[in-house]
Parts: C-alpha cells; sequence; structure tokens
C-alpha cells in the first residue's frame, strides 16, 4: 500500500484525474464509428471550432507578424543583418509560434466553447436523453469534437502561418521600404518544407488532439452545475496550456 | 396483482449510492396498460426507481422486471436495445438547444430507423400534432415555454412508439394551463395507446385525476400502494401528512438538530 505522505497526496488527485482522462479518450476512440450522422455533426463541429475561430486567428497572427518583425528587424539591423529578417520570421513562425499561439488562442476560443457546451449538457440531462434514447453520447458529442480539433486545428495554423507573413511583409516591405525580391527569397532559401513546414503541421496535429481531448474532457467530467461549468472552462484553458507547451517541447526535441 | 400482470416489477431491491441507502427491499409492481404515480417526499428515492427501470443504474441487490427482461442484467447492445421499446420524459424535457423541434423529434427516428427522410418527415409531424406543437416545428426550444419544451420532449420520447413510457416531475414548474394540458396528454396517450406510463411526481391533487394506481415511497420502501381514493382515505399517518400535506408528522419540518435552548445559550457564550 502507497503511504500517505504529503508528496503522494500532491500527486495522487491529479494522477487519478490522467488516469480518467486517458480511460475516457480509449472508450472514445474505440467506439468509433462512421455514419452520415456522424459525418454531419463532424462538419458541423469543424464549423464551430474552426470557421468561427477565424477572425481571432486571422487578428493575432497579423499582430503577431507585425510585432515579431518589428522586433527582429529592431536587433538585426544593428548587426547589419536586416534581410535577414524573413528568415528569422518564417523559422519561428512555422516551428514554433504558429502551431503554439494558435493552440492557445483555439483552446481560449473553441476550447472553453466545447467544454462549456458539454458541461452544460451535462447540467440540463441532455447527455442523459441521449443514453435513454440509446444514442451513444460518446458517437454523438465526443467523437465529432475530437475529430474537429484534429482537423481544424491545423488549417488554422496555415492560416495563422499565413497572416503572420502578411503582418511581417507589411511591416518589413511597405513600411520599413525592404527589397520584396530580397525579402521572399531568403525566405524561401531558408525554410526547409520537410523539417520546418511539416514538422510545424505535426505539431499542429498534435495540439489540435490534445487540445479538443481536454475541452471534452473537462466538460465530460464537470459537476452539473454553474460553478462546476465555470470551473471546467477554467481548467480547459489551463491544462491546454501547459499540456501544449510541454508537448511542444517534446516533439521540438524530437525534431531536431 | 400476479406477475404477469405487471408491466414491470421490482423485487427486494436495495441501492446504495455515495455510501447513503436510498432504497432497502423495496417490492414495487407497476401494473400494464395502466398510469401509475410513484409519489414520495423529496429526496425518497423515487428518481432512483426510475433510474433503475431505464437501466442507468443497478441494484445492490435485488431484482428489476420490465415484461420478462432483467433489466439489472442488461449492458452494452442489449441495454440499448431494450432502451428503444421504452420512452423517458426528463425532469425539464432535456431538448437539444441547438436542434429544431423537429429535428429533436426526428433524432431517435434518424438514428434507429433508416426510413427515407420523407416517411421521417411525416411520422414527426404526427408526433408534434400529437402534442398540439406541429406549427413549432422550425423552432428552437429557446423560443418556447417550459411547458411546451416538455410537450415536445413527449413527442421525442414518443418518437419510437414505446410500449412504457416515464414521466419524471412532468408538473413541476409549470402554469395551471400548462398542467391541464400536461395531465390530458398524459392521459390520452395512455389511453389512446394502451402504454403503461409511470409517473414520477410529488404532486397529489394531479395525480388523483389522472392515475389508476398510485405507490408512495418513503424511508427507503414503498410505505403504501393503491387507488388514489384508497391512499386517501389511508390511516397511515405518513400518508396522511403526505396526501394531505401538513408541514410536520413522520416527515419532520426541523432538520435534525441540537436542541434550540443548547444552541442559544452557546451562542451567548461565544460573545
Amino acid at each position: 500500500m502507497t503511504p500517505d505522505t504529503p508528496g503522494n497526496r500532491l500527486f495522487d488527485r491529479p494522477l487519478r484525474e490522467l488516469g480518467r482522462a486517458l480511460l475516457f479518450l480509449f472508450t472514445a476512440i474505440s467506439r468509433m464509428r462512421f455514419s452520415r450522422l456522424q459525418l454531419t455533426e463532424t462538419l458541423r463541429q469543424i464549423y464551430f471550432a474552426g470557421v468561427r475561430s477565424l477572425v481571432i486567428i486571422v487578428t493575432c497572427g497579423f499582430f503577431v507578424g507585425l510585432v515579431l518583425t518589428l522586433q527582429t528587424y529592431d536587433t538585426l539591423t544593428r548587426f547589419g543583418a536586416g534581410d535577414a529578417v524573413s528568415t528569422v520570421l518564417a523559422l519561428s513562425l512555422f516551428r514554433e509560434l504558429g502551431p503554439v499561439l494558435t493552440a492557445l488562442l483555439f483552446a481560449g476560443r473553441a476550447g472553453t466553447s466545447i467544454t462549456a457546451e458539454i458541461g452544460l449538457m451535462r447540467a440540463t440531462e441532455q447527455l442523459d436523453a441521449l443514453d435513454l434514447m440509446a444514442i451513444d453520447p460518446m458517437e454523438r458529442i465526443v467523437q465529432p469534437r475530437l475529430i474537429a480539433g484534429l482537423i481544424a486545428l491545423p488549417a488554422l495554423v496555415l492560416i495563422f502561418n499565413v497572416t503572420a507573413i502578411v503582418g511581417g511583409v507589411f511591416f518589413a516591405v511597405f513600411l520599413m521600404g525592404n527589397d520584396p525580391v530580397t525579402f521572399w527569397s531568403n525566405m524561401q532559401a531558408s525554410v526547409e518544407l520537410g523539417r520546418d513546414f511539416f514538422g510545424g503541421m505535426i505539431k499542429a496535429v498534435a495540439f489540435g488532439f490534445v487540445a479538443a481531448w481536454l475541452a471534452v474532457w473537462f466538460g465530460w467530467s464537470a459537476r452539473p452545475t454553474s460553478e462546476g461549468v465555470a470551473l471546467a472552462t477554467t481548467q480547459t484553458v489551463i491544462a491546454t496550456a501547459i499540456t501544449v507547451l510541454i508537448l511542444d517541447f517534446i516533439l521540438s526535441a524530437f525534431m531536431l | 396483482m400476479s406477475v404477469s400482470e405487471a408491466a414491470i416489477e421490482l423485487r427486494d431491491v436495495t441501492v446504495r449510492l455515495g455510501g447513503r441507502t436510498i432504497l432497502e427491499n423495496l417490492d414495487l409492481s407497476i401494473p400494464a396498460g395502466k398510469v401509475t404515480a410513484v409519489m414520495g417526499p423529496s429526496g425518497a428515492g423515487k428518481t432512483t426507481v426510475l433510474r433503475l427501470v431505464t437501466g442507468q443504474i443497478r441494484p445492490d441487490s435485488g431484482e428489476v422486471r420490465v415484461g420478462d427482461t432483467r433489466v439489472d442484467k442488461l449492458d452494452g447492445k442489449a441495454l440499448n436495445r431494450f432502451r428503444r421499446e421504452i420512452g423517458v420524459l426528463l425532469q425539464n424535457g432535456a431538448l437539444f438547444t441547438d436542434l429544431t423541434c423537429f429535428d429533436n423529434v426526428a433524432l431517435p427516428l434518424r438514428e434507429h430507423t433508416g426510413l427515407p427522410e420523407t416517411l421521417i418527415r411525416r411520422l414527426v409531424l404526427l408526433k408534434l400534432q400529437m402534442v398540439g406543437l406541429r406549427g413549432a416545428a422550425e423552432l428552437y426550444p429557446s423560443e418556447l415555454s417550459g411547458g411546451m419544451n416538455r410537450r415536445v420532449a413527449t413527442a421525442r420520447a414518443m418518437a419510437l412508439d414505446p410500449s412504457i413510457m416515464l414521466f419524471d416531475e412532468p408538473f413541476a414548474g409549470l402554469d395551471p394551463i400548462s398542467l391541464g394540458v400536461s395531465l390530458r396528454l398524459i392521459r390520452d396517450i395512455n389511453h389512446a395507446l394502451g402504454i403503461t406510463s409511470i409517473v414520477i411526481t410529488h404532486d397529489v391533487d394531479e395525480v388523483s385525476d389522472l392515475a389508476d394506481q398510485c405507490a408512495i415511497i418513503a424511508e427507503r420502501r414503498v410505505m403504501a400502494s393503491g387507488t388514489p381514493s384508497q391512499l386517501a382515505d389511508s390511516d397511515n399517518p405518513l400518508v396522511r401528512q403526505f396526501m394531505q400535506g401538513l408541514p410536520d408528522g413522520p416527515v419532520p419540518f426541523h432538520y435534525p438538530a441540537a436542541d434550540l435552548a443548547d444552541d442559544l445559550l452557546a451562542t451567548e457564550k461565544h460573545r
């Protein structure tokens, strides 16, 4: 039997929670079924998680590109390397900032909305109603949202990267008057399709899956009260942010 | 009543939840083709009975039979097959807020029947007509009153033509008109289709108009059962307190506490 020490107590609850969340994920995947209704619901969830996140992704992407170019251009010109700004911009976006920032924004916009929706479905007995109609809530509620996260986040990362580069071009070329040909050719020469672009997309798929899983799990396990749902949405943001950053480090270490 | 006459039979059922005994050695028979009201004070275990019948929980001991089916032994696909035979109206209707009334009622038909959409449309409109809300088919639940929501939920529960209907607190929070509509609806459905209905409620006045049989659950078991008039004439103090709505009796008005004088003196000492 494990001794009841403060250290054990500290890790006991999070580990139990992780175990339950993993079991939940395993159940959801093992009951995966593909039907026309499932496809319709998945498309609807892609719309809610993806299309409805476009405004925040495009706005943040543009300003991240703008400020990243501003900061790096200022530093690089001190060393006479102002032309390298597009290289720094592209590599930092494709490898790190694109997937990580998009995942964090996704957790704040779509993740919290998924958690609140499922939590309220629990509180208003909608999940019980599905069960009683012999409709598997895993199939109807959980799986479409998991698949939607898996598809929507990589698409949002692509859009984030493109708008961030547009922001970079706006600052470096239009405001600072850099040569556009040099800007684009440096970027093209420095970015490797496999390691940089696809490496980032692998991260995007992993983050999308984790963000959707945590959002669905915290909604599913929320206490059926207004306080419980509020707590669950907060947990979604915190847990996704921490998990994405840890996962980012692990994936980066393997990819380098 | 013999077992063959009973559509639903709970025998010697004990349920413990979270370390608390909710039901203990409970016996309950629900006759086929009748409306049976399961009544009792709040927290007596009425909804637990409903959850036992639907297979949402299993008893710690005892049997739950619906027809020839041992519900407490069902799981997975067998439980899902069984649930297609019953309709349940949950306390607040539990309609899906992102679907229209039409789509809410169509959901079980689309999931389970494989019927063409034209036929599903006809069936849904007929079910909505039955509850008087065909005109609200394209509205969302948020656009309807609480009573209307429950009527749509009744249509959804009836979508697969169940042989047993369970209503969990169908009158709670309804205005007198909605309440009258709900009463008539439950009675009409039962008489027209000859199904077995269980109404979980604590509305004594409504039950006397509606139910053929009543069972009062208190102190973890069935305290009394019979027709509404038999229960109204009962000598049992608890049944009398419940049927007449007396504030004090076997179910005490006060939550268990220390002596009032001791508590007040303790307050003086704290100063």
